[in-house]
């Protein structure tokens, strides 16, 4: 299929980039941008590990064409770290625990960090329905929970009107 | 006490930021200048003779480099020595849907799919067998000419005397089990990719692997390449389970298309590939009797398995003997019987899965004894302890026993869950059960015999005065690379920020022999405490005559160098090294791990897979709503103890703990691969139901230390030992709460409907209640 020229928004950079119309967001993000943080895990858009946030919603861009993307705002896994300062949902996955093969991670702690834009204090309960689309083979969710949990405790409690879009 | 600044802390994992921060680079975020895109040609037809291949068109098509088939590279190779009958693609023969008949290298996925469809290939259909006691009966076409009636592998064991056991038996109980097939599902799709440089004659592989060792030494078989011309390196893996511990076709396929291409090639399965490729825990029948004493002491055992284990060999007759092996040897039985069947059918090859081969004869132990408890009246948890080993101590089977928590665990899930307020107590609907599974710390018998030994590191100070860790042993996620930092950084005194891992490529680093069998902390472990012993002496031999004092009097500890007995003399690790260094030149050394020969068992056919040179103990409380109406199981939770000797780094213990008793409860209420004439009808992970968060529930983890003589610092297995007892133990809860066994795995709301229907029938005839 021809090439076509797209701009995409990631992690507060612009990007010119020459790609098919029927290219894959999450293709385009790891083959031409070469941000490889979100991975495919599945032919069916099944095991959330290619989520990332657009517009701060959590989405599957192994369905979602790049092209149709021009004016959002996509947030990988690689622009949740302020420099070499870990967000602490990031924090929360090394010192609990969270990511044993880390495969599932990336696309967890952008849920969570969704989860957490709107709701500053969830329960375990909450946070259980907020990942239930990511799939984790690995911990059987404990750690997971006690990692997202040590980020709510080091967040400060944002004004509503700050959470939301950036830039 | 013990007294140690690093080890027994909860760390977090040493690659952990690389992994929160999308900088971890696993083999599929690879990519090479002029890399090609490699594809495979699977079978549609379970068993058929391969008349013709034609694939000229396939060769004129633009932008195809290269196309491999069974005649470009026919050695055959095998996990085990035993065990050689596969080759990169079908030569004579596919054996099973999915079996691999050609190879396309392609400058982009889109053409070398299309590739694939210009392929010409001409089948013989022959008949097919899918069934593990109907294959048995095949006269004729058998899957591989040399296994006459498709038997892969029989073992016939007898230990003690069985009859004399079963003589003594006040009471004897007989059951079959029948557990379905599952799978690893490790997020991370298998993936290779490989670089053949053919000026230098050399290929690196770079592969989602848990056993890179093995995988070099299969490259060099089916390229027909020296050693010396091989490197494979291990990126991050994904995620492993078994599924990576041994060579899966596109890691031989990648490497020959490269080979033929004469450039990279990288191959990364669908999901769907995935599952056909498979390697995971097989369809198990288990026919098994226990005999018992009015005292609930067991006193004889006897098993009939037959392991449907697909197309190939695989690991196949491994996870046979794991399952007679470790079938009793957990608790004091002087009278064992097993006969186990290996045998070949018409789908992919099954394999090492976590627990391998322990899994499905546990919860028919576990689920035959609850049994038994309740028809002598006695406690579950007491018949348990009734039957402990005393160590140390040999089973009767000749497996060696160091250390014990069984007793430890069996009495802390008691008592942490509630099990005597509640057991026989709940109300209808609700139940409460227990059961126990044991695992090896690593064989002490390596796959290709021999007494070298399985695990080597190196260590050696840079200028700068950090400590490269050279280690062949593979992470995949459950924290050896942290582990092995820990134990080097322990013994060496220094802060774990000094060691710097260099691990899994055949290059550089020592030869371990992977991850399986739950080997690396004690294997690794113990080469690392020795290495770093080597290291510390040659620091202290320099140190020591400046001081005026002898090596023995030194030691390492705070980053620094200190003399004992408060001589007041001190020196910075930094300093140490450069005065070893004046003394060395290079300050290098090296450690390495063999099992001590009292640990490999006995001599017998089959002796050498089960002896271990330690053994990891669990036991679980599972608690369970069963809906009567609709047969619905809620696993409401599960309470733990581990025993893995040593504890060594808390978090990643308990985190491998929580994952095999969540991995086990998958198989118990919801896992199952559903064939159809060899046809897989839920190739997905939306079909294949790996639970979500949803249908999770608590895990309370206990760790129980039993501190093993021979582990490192007293460390034993815990990444796979406690998944087995969570089926029995969800089993037995479903039994507290309803009344109905159910001998087969999953245990779906069908098969609880249709118990209870048949319960209540028998009630109604005036028969009796539950057995």
């Amino acid at each position: 299929m021809d090439k076509g020229h797209i701009r995409l928004r990631v992690n507060g950079q612009g990007f010119d980039v020459s790609v098919p119309p029927n290219k894959l967001l999450l293709d385009v993000l790891r083959e031409d941008l070469r941000l490889t943080g979100a991975k495919r895990g599945c032919d069916d858009s099944s095991c959330g590990c290619c989520t990332v946030l657009v517009d701060g919603t959590p989405m599957l861009s192994c369905v979602m064409l790049a092209a149709s993307y021009p004016e959002a705002d996509i947030t990988t896994i690689e622009g949740v770290a302020e420099g070499d300062q870990l967000h602490p949902l990031q924090e929360g996955f090394c010192v609990e625990g969270g990511a044993q093969c880390g495969f599932c991670t990336p696309g967890i702690i952008l849920v969570a960090k969704a989860l957490l834009a709107e709701n500053p204090n969830p329960t375990r309960q909450q946070i259980a329905e907020a990942i239930s689309g990511n799939l984790c083979r690995c911990t059987g969710y404990k750690q997971i929970y006690a990692s997202i949990e040590h980020a709510i405790k080091k967040l400060p409690v944002q004004p509503a009107e700050a959470v939301g879009r950036g830039d | 006490m013990a007294d140690f600044s690093i080890v027994g802390k909860r760390l977090p994992m040493v690659d952990a930021p690389d992994k929160v921060t999308g900088r971890a680079l696993y083999t599929d975020d690879l990519a090479l200048p002029g890399m090609l895109v490699g594809k495979i040609l699977h079978s549609p037809h379970a068993h058929a003779r391969l008349r013709s291949i034609d694939t000229a068109r396939a060769e004129r098509l633009a932008g195809v480099v290269a196309v491999v088939t069974g005649r470009d590279f026919p050695n055959k190779y095998g996990i085990l020595p035993i065990g050689h009958d596969e080759t990169a693609f079908a030569v004579e023969k596919v054996r099973y849907i999915g079996d691999n008949v050609a190879g396309v290298a392609a400058e982009t996925e889109e053409l070398a799919r299309q590739a694939l469809e210009l392929i010409e290939v001409e089948y013989e259909i022959l008949p097919a067998w899918f069934d593990g006691e109907e294959t048995m009966k095949a006269a004729a076409n058998w899957i591989h000419d040399d296994r006459p009636h498709n038997i892969e592998k029989e073992y016939h064991h007898v230990f003690g005397d069985l009859e004399k056991g079963l003589a003594e038996a006040d009471l004897a109980v007989s059951e079959r089990f029948v557990c379905a097939e599952v799978t690893h599902a490790a997020l991370e799709p298998h993936s290779t990719l490989a670089d053949y440089a053919p000026q230098a004659g050399r290929i690196t592989v770079w592969s989602s692997t848990q056993v890179p060792y093995y995988l070099h030494l299969t490259l060099a078989n089916v390229l027909s390449l020296p050693h010396e011309k091989i490197r494979v390196i291990k990126p991050l893996v994904g995620g492993g389970f078994g599924g990576k511990s041994e060579v899966i076709p596109i890691e031989v396929e990648a490497a020959c298309l490269s080979y033929k291409a004469q450039r990279p090639v990288k191959i990364t399965y669908t999901r769907e590939e995935v599952f056909y490729a498979h390697r995971g825990r097989p369809v198990q029948i288990v026919e098994l009797t226990l005999g018992a004493q009015r005292d609930g002491r067991i006193c004889a055992v006897k098993a009939r398995i037959v392991q449907d284990g697909g197309a190939y060999c695989g690991y196949g007759p491994v996870t046979l003997l794991y399952s007679g092996a470790l079938l009793g040897a957990m608790y004091d039985i002087q009278n064992v019987q097993f006969d186990g069947y290996r045998v070949l059918t018409n789908k992919p090859a099954c394999g090492a899965m976590r627990g391998h081969g322990t899994v499905n004869t546990r919860f028919a132990f576990e689920s035959l004894l609850d049994r038994v408890a309740v028809e002598l009246g006695l406690d579950p948890a007491e018949i348990r302890l009734k039957n402990q080993l005393r160590p140390p101590c040999i089973t009767v089977n000749q497996l060696r026993v160091t250390s014990y928590g069984y007793p430890e665990c069996i009495r802390q899930v008691v008592e942490k869950s509630g099990w005597r307020k509640k057991r026989g107590k709940l109300p209808y609907g609700k139940g409460i059960g227990i059961a126990g599974s044991h695992y090896v710390s690593g064989a002490a018998n390596s796959i290709i015999r021999g007494d070298m030994p399985h695990s080597t590191v190196k260590l050696r100070v840079e200028l700068d005065a950090s400590v490269v860790l050279l280690t062949g042993a593979s992470e995949i996620g459950q924290g050896s690379d942290t582990i092995q930092v820990q134990l080097v950084a322990e013994e060496l005194g220094v802060l774990p920020e000094r060691i710097k891992l260099v691990a899994a490529d055949t290059q550089l680093t020592p030869i371990d022999l992977g991850s399986y069998s739950s080997r690396v902390t004690f294997m690794a472990g113990n080469a690392c405490l020795e290495a770093a012993r080597n290291l510390k002496k040659k620091i202290f031999a320099a140190v020591a005559p400046a001081w005026g004092l002898l090596p023995e009097a030194l030691e390492a500890r705070g980053d620094r160098i200190v003399a004992r007995n408060g001589a007041g003399k001190s020196m910075g690790f930094a300093e140490a090294a450069a005065v070893a260094r004046q003394k060395f030149g290079a300050l290098e050394a090296e450690g390495s791990y063999a099992p001590p020969a009292d640990a490999r068992g006995g001599k017998f056919k089959g002796a050498g897979v089960g002896p271990s040179p330690a053994y990891s103990y669990s036991a679980q409380v599972a608690e369970v709503t069963v809906d009567p109406e609709t047969g619905q199981v809620t696993v409401d939770r599960i309470t733990v103890a581990h025993d893995c000797g040593r504890a060594l780094n808390p978090m990643t213990v308990e985190g491998q703990v929580e994952g095999s008793v969540w991995m086990g409860l998958g198989q118990a209420v919801q896992e199952e691969m559903i064939w159809r004439d060899g046809r897989l009808l839920n190739p997905s992970m939306l079909e294949y139901k790996v639970a979500s968060t949803l249908e999770s529930p608590e895990i309370d983890t206990i760790l129980v230390e039993s501190i093993d003589p021979e582990g490192p610092l007293g460390a034993k297995e815990a990444g796979e030992g406690s998944l087995a007892a969570a089926i029995p133990a969800v089993a037995n809860a479903i039994y507290d709460a309803v009344g109905v066994r159910i001998t087969s795995t999953p245990i779906t709301p069908e098969k609880i409907l249709k118990a209870l229907r048949e319960k209540e029938k028998q009630k109604a005839r005036g028969n009796g209640g539950p057995r």
